[in-house]
């Protein structure tokens, strides 16, 4: 008996169908934790080194000098003073992401409610045309960015019939128009995503107990698609703050973001070991965001999983 | 019961197909509902009683007609200034909410006090047999307890009609009769007009204390269930509510010619039957309204046989129709299959019906 019971046992284990082996995982997980690890640790190990006399690269011996330098500048008579330069390029980057995330949110969240509620054929259209700029390069449409907010552009023109002067490009205005541009998408995609699975009949179900249109949104919309909003806020915060092209395309070099101090300091400035520890401090404070994000996502009860 | 309540007047509502056509869900529907009245709008899916429903709810808003209740027209305002609240078939309670708050939601809308809101949150889970729930999140409850949440949600608010939109269907058929007994009995203690929505004849009928059946956007016939069971105005209605053999027949003199040679006697027809001179008819004849006789006036064969514990169902091959007879499970001798019968109608329940 025995031995005509045996085989099934051993199918059982090959796993349900559908349900993949992890070992289609490995080479993926193996080339991720190269390509994210491996720079990592070069970036902070350089942080701890000093800068070679003349040429790029490092010199091999330890110092914590790079770190000290992000706060605190020596003066030519030997004297120490606070360094708030760096502080500055951090506090702008933080102040033009966080406008970025306000105005993407405001913008997504009723487009975002919008296209769900349009028929399925229509939606995934709409879906299609909000995911349309991905086929463009960033830099091309960048460049196509410059054009439009140019002064001699076509808004400029517009305006200057009404004889309104419009000077915007190269100075922060445009760049925080083109991070607005530019991460809109990454802000209506999970939002949408969201909406879409939200069920309508919830919120007639408000208005009936007596909700008005802006109640129904707050207390009943908002709380449905909250996992959305703070994946939309996650993916638009994060890399805006390291963002590098738009204020260096838009913002003409004069309206630092942290990220264009960094590559300054592995191109011009020949710093490696300082654009590393500036580079540390903006991962620390990435993750240190992040950790904030998923507290709060965790206190209200929601399942979100950023890190 | 005389003084009007909820007036539904000459209510139209068009809605347009994906295809470019029309359907008239709701069409020139005229009613009056009771203070107090367990009101049920009955038919098959489509039929424009969910979308009148929605329309007294303020969900919808007709094409033309107009809602009153209590005197005064409703139909032009939003649902949050009507006084009246639903019970959604997929009950609709807010997943992020805890039960009480699901409950509070509706009396926060008008700025009722806390000790007050606190107060009628513990009574309307007391009502429908949940107290001790209020902490509870939607998602941890049975089927059957996120109904009566709903329900209480509703009730809470006190409002002068409750409207049901098929509350019941998503139960199984045990917990659905328990709480069609329990609906009622709330019901009757609360005192508030209760308006529902079912595709169920048998719910209906349990539950109603008048039935507005519905066909195609119009109401075929208004009235109590023993009405409308006994006398149904059309083949639509006699089939839909209950079982009914519909048989076709001729009339001839003295009564009227059924398949299969049998005649059968104007005199055993309801005494209000209306009987044309000639030509044909369809008569309606419920299955437990026919018996076994030894010389009756139906003869056929019997096709099948089916005991259900309750009662004997009998198929028997009339002619060139299948006529069945529902008989009391004792005291019945049981006929075989393939055997010759005769069926009498009794208590002069058969009529005639417009077909």
């Amino acid at each position: 008996m025995t031995a005509v019971t045996t085989p099934p046992k051993k199918q059982a284990q090959r796993g349900r169908p559908g349900q993949s082996s992890p070992k289609l995982a490995y080479l993926p997980i193996i080339f991720l934790a190269f390509a994210i690890g491996v720079p990592l640790l070069i970036i902070v190990v350089y942080s701890f080194l000093e800068k070679p006399s003349q040429g790029t690269g490092v010199k091999w011996v330890f110092t914590l000098e790079n770190y000290k330098a992000l706060f605190i500048q020596e003066k030519l008579d030997g004297t120490t003073a606070l360094d708030t330069r760096y502080i500055k390029v951090l506090w702008t980057s933080f102040y033009y992401s966080l406008l970025t995330t306000v105005v993407t949110l405001a913008l997504s969240i009723p487009v975002a409610m919008w296209i769900a509620t349009r028929d399925a054929r229509k939606r995934n259209l709409l879906v299609a045309l909000v995911t349309l700029p991905f086929w463009i390069s960033i830099l091309i449409r960048t460049y196509g960015m410059r054009q439009i907010v140019a002064d001699e552009g076509p808004i400029g023109k517009f305006l200057g019939i009404f004889n309104i002067e419009w000077s915007i490009l190269y100075s922060p205005p445009a760049t925080i128009l083109g991070l607005i541009y530019v991460f809109l998408p990454f802000m209506i995609l999970p939002i949408y995503a969201s909406a879409e699975r939200f069920d309508f009949r919830l919120a007639e179900a408000a208005y009936d107990l007596g909700a008005k249109r802006m109640t129904v949104v707050r207390r009943v919309i908002l709380p449905s698609i909250r996992p959305g909003v703070i994946s939309g806020i996650a993916l638009v915060f994060i890399p805006a703050l390291g963002s590098f092209l738009q204020s260096d395309m838009l913002g003409g070099g004069k309206t630092n973001m942290v990220a264009n101090v960094i590559a300054n300091n592995f191109g011009q400035a020949r710093n490696w070991p300082f654009g590393s520890a500036l580079a540390v401090l903006l991962i620390v404070l990435t993750l240190l965001f992040v950790l904030i994000m998923q507290g709060a996502a965790q206190r209200r009860g929601d399942k979100v999983e950023l890190v | 019961m005389s003084e009007k309540y909820l007036e539904i007047c000459n209510i139209t509502k068009v809605f347009q197909t994906p295809e470019g056509g029309e359907v008239r869900a709701l069409d020139d529907v005229t009613l009056d509902i009771a203070s107090g009245e367990f009101f049920i709008l009955l038919g098959p899916s489509g039929c424009g009683k969910t979308t009148l429903l929605r329309s007294i709810a303020g969900l919808e808003y007709p094409d033309s007609g107009e809602i009153i209740l209590q005197g005064e027209r409703i139909d032009d305002k939003p649902p949050y200034d009507r006084p009246v609240n639903t019970v959604f078939q997929s009950y609709a309670l807010f997943p992020h909410m805890t039960v009480g708050d699901n409950i509070a939601f509706g009396l926060e809308m008008e700025n009722v006090d806390k000790d007050e809101v606190a107060k009628r949150v513990e009574e309307a889970l007391e009502q429908v047999q949940l107290a001790g729930y209020a902490k509870r999140m939607p998602s941890q409850l049975s089927g059957g307890q996120q109904q009566r949440i709903a329900l209480a949600r509703a009730l809470a608010k006190k409002p002068k009609v409750l409207l049901l939109d098929e509350p019941l269907s998503a139960l199984d058929l045990k917990l659905r009769r328990g709480m069609q007994v329990e609906l009622k009995r709330l019901q009757r203690e609360t005192g508030i007009t209760f308006v529902f929505v079912t595709h169920d004849q048998e719910e209906a009928m349990s539950m109603g204390d008048r039935i507005a059946v519905f066909s195609q956007g119009k109401i075929v016939q208004l009235d109590t269930p023993v009405e409308v069971y006994r006398r149904p105005v059309n083949a639509y209605v006699a089939d839909f509510i209950g079982e009914t053999n519909l048989i076709k027949g001729t009339v001839v003199s003295g009564g009227i010619s059924l398949p299969g040679g049998n005649v059968l006697p104007t005199d055993q027809l309801a005494a209000d039957s209306v009987i044309p001179a000639s030509g044909d008819v369809t008569v309606a004849i419920r299955p437990e309204d026919l018996v076994l006789a030894a010389n009756g006036m139906i003869s056929g064969t019997v096709r099948d046989v089916i005991f259900t514990g309750d009662s004997v169902r009998v198929h028997v091959t009339v002619g060139d129709v299948e006529v069945i007879a529902s008989l009391a499970s004792y005291g019945t001798e049981i006929p075989e299959q393939g055997s010759k019968v005769t069926l009498n109608p009794e208590h002069r329940a058969a009529r005639t019906v417009a077909s």
